[in-house]
């Protein structure tokens, strides 16, 4: 019997073989939290990762969504943002978890995600470097920690703090696509460029909602010199 | 700990000490004070929010050089968080002290790998080692002197014995269980020992578990109060910063007082999740002055309360009458087959459905209480297609719950199916209530006592039915049968 790391309630493992022998891991979160997490698989746009079982046949062309289209066809941006992958559907559940974890600043909850984390890394690629995406330092004074940072640190792979933001801004959350879209001046810079260099890099962030934090990261990191980026999210 | 405040980014705020190596900085040491400088200038509001509390810096709304300044000067008193004890840790606002329930995070503000915080009272804003917890030590407030009550209603007999036992206890200390039936008036019975309370001055709680009982109770009593200042505690609730005298608040709310109520009422205290958890005890404990009153309110004390009373070791009011003079629906007790094998194969079991078809005919509403979600799904399913009315299902992660419940209320919906959560505290008049597998083992004696409480509740419609369905009777099943004749016989009915 253990405790579900989220909902706090007993509960017992499946029996399993491959749990008996130490060869997976037990799982942290109830069956009943697990049910309630969707699992991206199976078809997916080509670039930002979104699962097409759950989003309209009509705004999608072959393997890319029309948001990436829109993306790709402003040349400012085409190519910024190689691919995103993200693991679970951005569905009322996970907005609950991810709001107990970021706004209420339950820090321990990043780590239900760690062992799906670290096999998602694998598929991405073996030679990129981690870079979360950062907080300002005021909101990163509120909240204790960020999230982001959490996240890459559960992909048991080295991470790189080479991103900074300029300004205190307004949260994203509180703002519309329009607004996100329209903001001109880039929110990030890069600390340290020499490491940046002719790598590739793998940006690490909780939600991917219009792509616009990552693609504008993405952008500072490929004029500072990085060859390609992607990313990776915890939902999408 | 100590801890120094310093501006960073242009916002003062507050760290531990260990981080800073500027010697000019002040120090905010926990627990100590500096002596109360009489002269000064505090700030009412200030005074009026933190008063009888205990909050977070993130919880004030004033900045942290407003709430350093009153704390220089005597006013304002800082406590650790969480504290070490010998075996782990122990966190200052909820009490918990189970292990699994902390955990380390590296903390951006005190810049510790480790910081420890309290998993149990997350959802009320984060307490880590490194968070002092604010209370006030100034004045005490005074509240208004004139506190009448505006109520002319008439109360039963039942009503009156256990009214005037809780005011004569107003003023000393020590407890008394209000045992009273469903459908009572429990609430009419607080009110002269509440007048009493407040002209003598005292701080008074009524705290229970339920925020739909928040939301009724708190209009109730700011009605016949109109001179006193009365607050609602619930989540999400706006009046957490208006100070008062009278404060109705859920149980979890309370975790934001200390030694605050001189006179605290808590209500079902039988009622999930009171009765079982260790940190809300620790909250009424952490939030009643060192000389105070608890009044327990019921209509199903625990065993061990029940025993407690016949032992003389705390004090018993009973009011086995409900308020319209009527007995309490005995609950009829009906077989239903296998209902779990014939939900699975699809069907309902032959007497439920003739019960349904007849009361859809009888154009009565009903609530159905089941013993799980997956049943509740099947059963409301399978309910559809056998009848043409309105049929809704609710439970507790339901994000429209509210909005259901309403609707039933207002008669928009004809059959509720429902989990336990509605078991108490839903008033609804011309109502029949039926369970679904009354034997399974949710429905304990006091929940199946509190299903029949539902019905009846109106003294046009005393006589609602109350069927239970089973596959065997169970022994709660018995004993809440028992428990409810014998209230009657005691009521003379």
């Amino acid at each position: 019997m253990s405790y579900c790391l989220y909902c706090h309630e007993l509960y017992s493992e499946a029996w399993s073989w491959e749990a008996l022998i130490g060869l997976k891991q037990s799982p942290l979160l109830c069956q009943d939290c697990e049910r309630k997490l969707v699992r991206i698989k199976g078809e997916i746009c080509r670039i930002c990762g979104r699962d097409f079982s759950v989003f309209p046949e009509q705004y999608r062309q072959n393997n890319c969504c029309f948001d990436c289209i829109r993306w790709e066809y402003d040349e400012e941006w085409t190519g910024v943002l190689k691919q995103n992958r993200s693991l679970y559907v951005y569905n009322d559940y996970m907005k609950e978890m991810i709001a107990k974890l970021k706004y209420r600043g339950d820090a321990e909850i990043v780590k239900a995600f760690y062992p799906v984390l670290s096999s998602e890394f694998k598929k991405i690629s073996r030679d990129a470097i981690l870079v979360p995406i950062p907080l300002s330092e005021e909101r990163h004074y509120e909240r204790g920690f960020n999230q982001a940072e959490l996240l890459a640190v559960g992909m048991k792979k080295p991470v790189e703090h080479l991103l900074k933001r300029k300004t205190h801004e307004e949260k994203q959350s509180k703002k519309t696509r329009e607004e996100r879209l329209s903001q001109k001046e880039n929110p990030f810079e890069v600390i340290d460029s020499v490491k940046v260099k002719d790598q590739k890099v793998i940006l690490v962030d909780d939600v991917y909602t219009t792509g616009s934090t990552l693609r504008y990261a993405a952008k500072v990191l490929i004029e500072a010199g990085a060859i390609e980026i992607s990313s990776i999210t915890l939902a999408r | 700990m100590r801890f120094v405040s310093l501006f960073l980014n242009n916002r003062l705020t507050i760290t531990p000490e260990t981080l800073v190596n500027d010697s000019s900085l002040k120090t905010v040491p926990f627990s100590e004070l500096p002596p109360l400088n009489p002269t000064f200038q505090y700030d009412e509001k200030l005074q009026q929010i933190l008063y009888g509390k205990q909050l977070l810096f993130d919880e004030l709304p004033f900045t942290v050089d407003q709430i350093q300044l009153h704390y220089e000067n005597g006013y304002v008193k800082y406590s650790p968080g969480i504290c070490k004890t010998s075996n782990g840790y122990l966190c200052s606002r909820c009490g918990n002290e189970k292990s699994r329930l902390f955990a380390m995070f590296s903390c951006f503000r005190c810049k510790n790998d480790n910081c420890v915080y309290c998993r149990n009272c997350i959802m009320m804003g984060r307490v880590s080692e490194c968070t002092p917890l604010i209370s006030w030590s100034g004045p005490e407030v005074r509240w208004p002197d004139e506190n009448n009550l505006f109520w002319n209603g008439e109360l039963s007999i039942g009503q009156q014995l256990a009214s005037q036992k809780f005011a004569d206890n107003i003023g000393s200390d020590g407890e008394l269980l209000i045992w009273a039936v469903c459908g009572a008036g429990k609430t009419e019975v607080l009110f002269k020992g509440i007048e009493k309370a407040l002209n003598l001055g005292l701080h008074v709680c009524i705290a229970t578990p339920r925020t739909d009982v928040v939301l009724e109770l708190a209009p109730r009593l700011k009605a016949v109060f109109p001179n006193t200042k009365v607050a609602s505690y619930y989540g999400g609730s706006e009046e957490r910063e208006t100070p008062a005298q009278l404060v109705i608040s859920t149980m979890h709310q309370l975790y934001r007082f200390k030694q605050a109520f001189n006179i605290m009422i808590v209500d079902e205290v039988d009622a999930f999740p009171y009765s079982y958890d260790k940190t809300l005890q620790h909250a009424v404990s952490h939030a009643v002055t060192p000389k105070h009153f608890l009044l327990y309110l019921s209509a199903t004390p625990s065993r061990t309360m029940k025993k407690a009373t016949q032992k003389g070791t705390l004090q018993c009011g009973k009011i086995p009458k409900r308020f319209h003079g009527f007995p309490l629906p005995v609950p009829k007790m009906v077989w239903g087959g296998e209902w779990k094998k014939r939900l699975e194969r699809g069907k309902l079991p032959a007497p439920f459905l003739k019960w349904l078809k007849a009361q859809v005919e009888s154009g009565r509403r009903a609530m159905i209480f089941v013993s799980s979600v997956s049943v509740l799904e099947k059963l409301t399913e399978l309910i559809r297609k056998e009848v043409d009315v309105s049929v809704d299902s609710v439970h507790a992660e339901d994000p429209f719950r509210k909005e259901k419940v309403i609707q039933f209320r207002n008669q928009d919906t004809q059959l509720l199916v429902t989990t336990t959560i509605l078991e108490r505290g839903v008033t609804v008049p011309y109502l029949d209530v039926a369970v679904f597998g009354a034997d399974h083992d949710v429905f304990t004696e006091s929940a199946l006592v509190q299903i029949a409480g539902r019905a009846g509740r109106s003294k046009d419609d005393h006589n609602g039915k109350v069927l239970l369905f089973h596959y065997g009777k169970s022994l709660s099943m018995i004993q809440a049968l028992n428990h409810i004749k014998s209230m009657n016989k005691e009521a003379g009915l």
